[in-house]
């Protein structure tokens, strides 16, 4: 029997919008204990009321099913498709716009996309989306939707480092980025570093460590101990929750590394709100 | 923790003068929205010597791009905007007579001049939590640039909208002395 590799473009269309309106309103289990812990944690009154609304906010978006912030977001799409997976009734790309584009309008979602960096006209659908494509030996279409803000996107940092700045030079740019950003990117934030590859490169691997689910381990020591550290001075910089003052300034920082080239140290800082709205949903083919 | 101060709109200098930074308050009353694109067209009025499109006097603008509101409801998602974007416009605001401001992140050493030369204050909402805000707007009603989309001038009447004082009158600046306090060197 032949191996079942179809997946027809409108039940793509159907899922995405599906993902954007479940991102924005239902805010995952993993972030909830996240912020459950940090309202624990922290030694601010201040900070810890932030946390307790917080909390009471995800409640409310979701017993209403209304954004959890009103930013609600450029979308971002991974895609992982398998190399037999053939795309039936349309195109891959187009489908997943025209998913977002029914999501955002179903939803009562922000539209935040501009035409233009420069002329700024509004594209009325929040189109296009920013799609990341990736093959797998598997057969299956895996689509994972991310809500980006733009105020966290807008403290993010890339720097090309020497080797010779290494793992101290990797930690401070770190600690840099986030205390600069201060307040601006909605603390408490979730910190992801790519570290390695190229200019671009190190930039994606930053946005994918976001991915990773909150709570959980780096699979490689090293690189947990480096999540660790860069934790622990972020968390000293007293930032805290909203920049008022805290001890919970990130509440996880995620790290992933790449091989580069032998004159250079790429490092990309993508900086998460609170508000981390990622949904994943896994397609097989008939 | 604090007790919460309910202040109602419009303020009096009476209100703003009993303000230190920390204090919780919730508000209570008309506010008006206004955001980049909106603030960019207020100023150049005032540049010309116009009139803006509503009297600013004892005020509060509220810095924020509401999502699309669903049928039935006054407003959709509500939280603040970051405020700093706003900073080169607000000590003309000020300087009108517009006696708050609400929207999250720190304010430049410029507005805090403004703010105590012309006896106003900057409340911090928390940004992201803009599905509990919106439960405290009863009414929205757009007043100026409705072309403007999320971007419009909005007259909100809200009860019990949760805010801290993050400047008051006097210069103090909650995100410089909460970071203080709780840096660890």
């Amino acid at each position: 029997m032949a191996i079942r590799t179809r997946i027809n473009a409108s039940e793509i269309t159907e899922k995405v919008s599906q993902l954007c309106m479940d991102a924005n309103f239902n805010l995952n289990e993993d972030v909830l204990d996240a912020l459950r812990d940090s309202y624990e944690a922290e030694g601010s009154p201040v900070a810890k009321e932030v946390f307790a609304e917080l909390l009471e906010n995800a409640k409310i978006a979701r017993e209403c099913q209304m954004p959890l912030c009103q930013d609600t977001g450029v979308a971002v799409i991974f895609v992982e498709i398998g190399e037999d997976v053939e795309i039936v009734g349309g195109r891959l790309y187009d489908a997943i716009n025209e998913g977002v584009r029914e999501g955002y309008k179903k939803g009562f979602l922000r539209k935040s996309m501009v035409k233009d960096p420069l002329n700024r006209i509004n594209t009325g659908d929040n189109t296009p989306a920013i799609i990341h494509t990736e093959f797998t030996s598997e057969n299956y279409l895996k689509i994972t939707f991310m809500a980006k803000g733009g105020g966290c996107e807008n403290m993010s940092r890339l720097a090309m480092l020497t080797p010779a700045d290494g793992k101290e030079g990797v930690i401070n740019f770190v600690v840099e980025t986030v205390k600069i950003a201060k307040a601006n990117p909605c603390p408490p934030i979730i910190v992801g570093v790519g570290i390695g590859g190229t200019f671009d490169y190190a930039a994606l691997l930053a946005k994918k460590s976001l991915l990773r689910p909150l709570g959980t381990k780096h699979i490689d020591p090293d690189t947990a101990n480096l999540e660790n550290e860069m934790l622990e001075r972020i968390n000293n910089l007293g930032i805290g929750a909203q920049g008022l003052g805290g001890w919970v300034t990130a509440m996880s920082v995620h790290v992933e590394r790449y091989p580069c080239h032998i004159a250079s140290l790429p490092i990309a800082v993508n900086i998460e709100c609170h508000a981390h709205r990622v949904k994943t949903i896994t397609m097989v083919p008939y | 923790m604090s007790n919460v101060i309910h202040l109602k709109t419009p303020l009096t200098d009476d209100d703003v003068v009993n303000l230190r930074i920390g204090d919780r308050v919730s508000i209570s009353g008309i506010i008006y929205t206004a955001r980049d694109a909106a603030h960019k067209r207020l100023v150049e009025l005032l540049d010309e010597g116009k009139e803006l499109p509503f009297d600013i006097r004892n005020q509060i603008i509220y810095y924020v791009g509401p999502s699309p509101a669903r049928p039935g409801r006054p407003i959709g998602s509500c939280g603040p905007t970051t405020s700093y974007r706003m900073d080169v416009y607000t000590p003309k605001l000020l300087a009108k007579g517009l006696k708050a401001t609400i929207g999250k992140g720190n304010r430049s050493e410029a507005v805090i001049e403004a703010l105590k030369q012309f006896k106003a204050v900057y409340f911090a909402a928390t940004g992201g939590a803009a599905a509990l805000l919106a439960k405290a707007v009863k009414k929205a009603e757009i007043v100026a640039y409705e072309d403007l989309g999320a971007e419009a001038i909005m007259r909100l009447e809200v009860e019990n909208f949760p805010v801290v004082v993050a400047n008051d009158i006097y210069g103090n600046d909650l995100f410089k002395e909460g970071v203080a306090k709780y840096e660890r060197k």
